[in-house]
């Protein structure tokens, strides 16, 4: 019978009959492999222990679509997750927009009393913005928002998807196109009690100027009757502009509106204005004072947060230069966050 | 997303391994380039209420019969007959479609206010199921209202008191099947449908028919002009069992015909990666075919048996359908090769196919050396339609290990065919002379039969008569890995590795050959184009 034992097992591929000869043949005294070796091994492995090659007669599928709008992001709203999450929010998130960032808070106190759900609608000029925003949340709205994200940029891979949902609670969002997948999530989320930080523009600012404001925070707000944040994020584009590939530790000013409802029989693009408003009279603010910026609100001269309409050039001459780098901590030794009242 | 059809893949240098079977193990192994290797199309939806299409079927019959509540009265002799053991393969998982079927005709029956009923086996020269199989097939309400009466019986080909010679063919085939099913104002019988080559008259003509009656087209000859038996145009077995079918309905004998089709799903989830495409293999198949491969590489073989033979497979029903016999069947074999057609173009000179663990006569045993060989050429091989996937004159190259070994409760005259009659000659129409008739009228084969869970003793026979168009149509057949003593008793010729078959298929067809491997199980049917 042992040739029935040896034919049966030839067989196998060529490398597991190396290995049997290895180990089984001397099974009275086993060579134990060390860890380099296993190491060794693994790098060199084959199918079915690494994963097969595409034969290249067969057409690859299209995607499953299983990524962008379709990503399913519910696990990330599982209760360990968010613990995990809370976790890296507090203790490496907000210790590095403390180091890097260096956030000024105006405003908060409109959310004092504030009762969620609630969306925030800020500008986006780096992808700063948003670890940023979500350090400076008050603890009642911090461990529970998520975050639109672009579906065709953050979720286009699986391993982005995976991050971003476990870091910020990202969730997809169409933004190229109206998606009703994209719209019923964030509405369900509100619904059960998610607050939403959203980036109206759609996008991180090309040169520096907000782009026009896009209806979908204003149309959640309708939708769900959940009141609307306005907050401007001032610097963080010199950290981390679009397109560059440094980090720059520059003092920033987050700054948080009176939270906004729409009016009776309001549609959605005249809301979106309402809050685009809402927003440049808070970037006037942050140059200037609340008072100021008000005033200017009021006979409606608060300057456009889209830039002049002039050369481009101009445009770029007009923004604020980059201030200088700050410490970490200010001279006076104030406390993380500072605030402005 | 719609089940993507089956197709052939060109292996080149980016192919990974491909699966072969190789009976209670499997073993990946690297295929020339060039090669080519044919996938089953992947398993249908199922019927979505598969209950409501039941109830749709038996009372929206196809062809010339009327509704089945229409057919039933008080009074009649209603008899129900079944596919046994055989079917499926492997047995599916609870509940199976013969409980399905069977629970909604005796409800209607009851309806009717039936009380003459009984069920029947179909088993034609089979073994009889035990009670646990019995239960599993028909549920444990039917089989406790009907086996403790004495109603629910196992067809017997050997008892003169309980068989009816109908007539003769004007092939001079005499039709002589169960007395009782032929003397019932109704039979209805309940098919599962796997392969095209089951069903339609074959259910009854064979199903429930004597050795008298089988051994008209059980022969060498018949077998010989089946090409295949998948083909219904062009097999001479179905051609039999459509004459003596239409006997039996001119005799009077009403069938009422229920027919089922099922998907591909044919293992579970601990096994799924046995049905997926190599390339398409996640880290999870990966890891469950390298955990159960070396499992079952160190298990003894019995146990990885038990193993395998404990599977369920959670094939699923895609069609229904009853009435007549031969309007019935005709969806029925669209439905099947709609489900496993997969077309080819070509024939190749080495077909290689990896072996598996089971066959439609070891469920619950061992798979011996005699139906590795049916296995290979009389199903595998014969899984085509128009041309043999081989060429003539080719090779073909099974992978088993084809152990010396039997089970001498389910096979006893196997082991004598195989010592007595292999050993002296492999051809089928010398063994159809000079042996059949002594191994058909033993009474100790005819008492295990009839008794016992043995099957019959003719049937080693037609095991290798199944094999007779395979034989006749290659140049040589190698079993990779088999048990070298028994693969030479079968006349073959054993290989230790894939490689060295290889080579040694070479010495028959040619330095250069093409190959093509036949990816299966789960279950395709090849369009040979």
């Amino acid at each position: 019978m042992s040739g029935t034992r040896d034919s049966s097992r030839s067989l196998r591929s060529r490398r597991a009959v190396r290995t049997d000869a290895a180990l089984g043949d001397h099974a009275a005294a086993p060579r134990r492999l060390r860890p380099s070796a296993w190491l060794s091994r693994a790098g060199r492995s084959t199918f079915p222990v690494a994963a097969p090659t595409w034969p290249g007669s067969v057409a690859r599928p299209a995607p499953e679509p299983d990524l962008g709008v379709h990503y399913d992001t519910a696990w990330s709203r599982k209760y360990p997750v968010r613990l995990a999450r809370a976790v890296v929010l507090d203790n490496v998130t907000r210790p590095l927009a403390r180091i890097v960032a260096q956030p000024q808070l105006r405003g908060d106190e409109y959310l004092a009393d504030l009762e969620g759900p609630v969306i925030f609608a800020a500008n986006h000029s780096s992808h700063v913005d948003t670890p940023l925003l979500l350090a400076c949340l008050p603890l009642q709205f911090r461990h529970r928002t998520v975050v639109a994200a672009a579906a065709d940029y953050f979720f286009d891979r699986r391993w982005k998807a995976d991050a971003f949902s476990f870091l910020l609670g990202a969730i997809p969002i169409e933004r190229t196109k109206v998606n009703r997948r994209s719209a019923d999530l964030a509405a369900e989320l509100l619904g059960d009690d998610w607050n939403l930080v959203i980036f109206p523009e759609g996008g991180r600012s090309p040169d520096g100027w907000a782009q026009e404001f896009r209806g979908g925070a204003a149309y959640l707000a309708a939708r769900t009757g959940r009141p609307v944040v306005p907050v401007h994020l001032d610097g963080t584009r010199h950290i981390l502009p679009k397109g560059g590939g440094t980090v720059r530790r520059i003092r920033t000013t987050v700054t948080f509106g009176t939270p906004l409802w729409p009016a009776e029989g309001e549609d959605a693009r005249r809301f979106a204005g309402r809050i685009e408003a809402a927003v440049a009279t808070l970037a006037n603010e942050s140059t200037t004072d609340w008072w100021t910026a008000r005033k200017l609100a009021a006979r409606g001269e608060t300057p456009s947060l889209q830039g002049p309409d002039v050369a481009a050039w101009r445009r770029s001459w007009a923004l604020a230069p980059a201030p200088d780098r700050t410490p970490a901590i200010d001279a006076e030794g104030n406390d993380w966050p500072r605030t402005a009242h | 997303m719609s089940p993507r059809p089956g197709f052939v893949l060109d292996v080149d240098s980016s192919t990974p391994s491909t699966l072969f079977w190789h009976g209670e193990r499997f073993s990946l192994e690297t295929l020339p380039e060039g090669s080519r290797v044919i996938y089953a199309p992947e398993p249908m939806d199922p019927l979505s209420d598969p209950q409501a299409a039941i109830r749709h079927a038996l009372t929206h019959p196809e062809g010339d019969r009327d509704p089945l509540p229409a057919l039933l009265f008080q009074g009649m002799r209603l008899t129900i007959a079944f596919d046994d053991i055989s079917l499926p393969l492997p047995p599916m998982e609870r509940p199976d479609i013969r409980q399905l079927v069977i629970e909604q005709v005796l409800d209607l029956a009851a309806d009717a206010g039936v009380d003459d009923v009984e069920l029947i086996v179909a088993l034609a020269l089979h073994r009889r199921m035990t009670e646990p199989e019995l239960r599993h097939a028909l549920g444990d309400r039917i089989y406790d209202a009907f086996a403790p009466n004495g109603l629910l019986t196992q067809h017997d080909a050997e008892d003169p008191d309980n068989l009816i010679h109908l007539g003769t063919t004007d092939h001079g085939e005499d039709v002589e099947i169960n007395k009782r099913a032929a003397e019932s104002d109704l039979l209805v019988y309940v098919n599962i449908n796997l392969v095209a080559m089951d069903g339609g008259h074959k259910s009854v003509a064979t199903g429930l028919a004597s050795y008298k009656s089988l051994r008209h087209h059980h022969n060498p000859a018949t077998m010989r002009k089946s090409r295949s038996f998948m083909d219904q145009h062009k097999s001479e077995l179905h051609t039999a069992n459509w004459r003596m079918g239409r006997l039996i309905r001119d005799a009077g004998v009403k069938v009422f015909q229920i027919e089922t089709t099922l998907n591909t799903d044919t293992f579970p989830d601990a096994f799924k990666f046995l049905q997926k495409r190599e390339w398409e293999w996640k880290a999870k198949d990966r890891l469950a075919f390298l955990g159960a491969s070396k499992a079952l590489d160190r298990v003894p073989a019995r146990y990885a048996r038990q193993i395998f033979h404990s599977v369920k497979a959670p094939h699923r029903m895609t069609s229904v359908q009853a009435g007549e016999v031969e309007a019935v069947h005709a969806i029925t074999t669209a439905n099947v090769w709609e489900q496993q057609g997969v077309v080819v173009e070509g024939q190749t000179d080495i077909l290689t196919m990896g072996l598996p663990y089971i066959s439609p006569y070891n469920v619950n045993s061992i798979l011996n050396p005699i139906l590795v060989a049916c296995l290979g050429l009389g199903y595998f091989f014969n899984l085509y339609r128009g041309k043999p996937l081989v060429r003539e004159g080719g090779v073909l190259i099974m992978t088993h290990p084809t152990p010396w070994e039997f089970n001498p409760v389910h096979h006893p005259s196997y082991i004598d065919f195989f010592e007595q009659v292999l050993s002296e000659t492999t051809d089928a129409n010398v063994m159809s002379e000079q042996y059949e008739h002594g191994f058909a009228t033993d009474p100790w084969y005819i008492h295990l039969y009839r008794t016992g869970h043995a099957y019959h003793g003719v049937h080693p026979f037609y095991m290798w008569y199944w094999c007779a168009h395979a034989l006749e149509h290659l140049g040589g057949v190698i079993i990779v890995g088999g048990d070298p003593k028994a693969v030479h008793r079968l006349g073959f010729r054993a290989a230790s590795t894939l490689a060295d078959a290889l080579e040694m298929a070479k010495d028959l067809v040619g330095p250069s050959p093409t190959l093509t491997h036949l990816h299966t199980p789960p279950i395709l049917m090849a369009d040979v184009q």
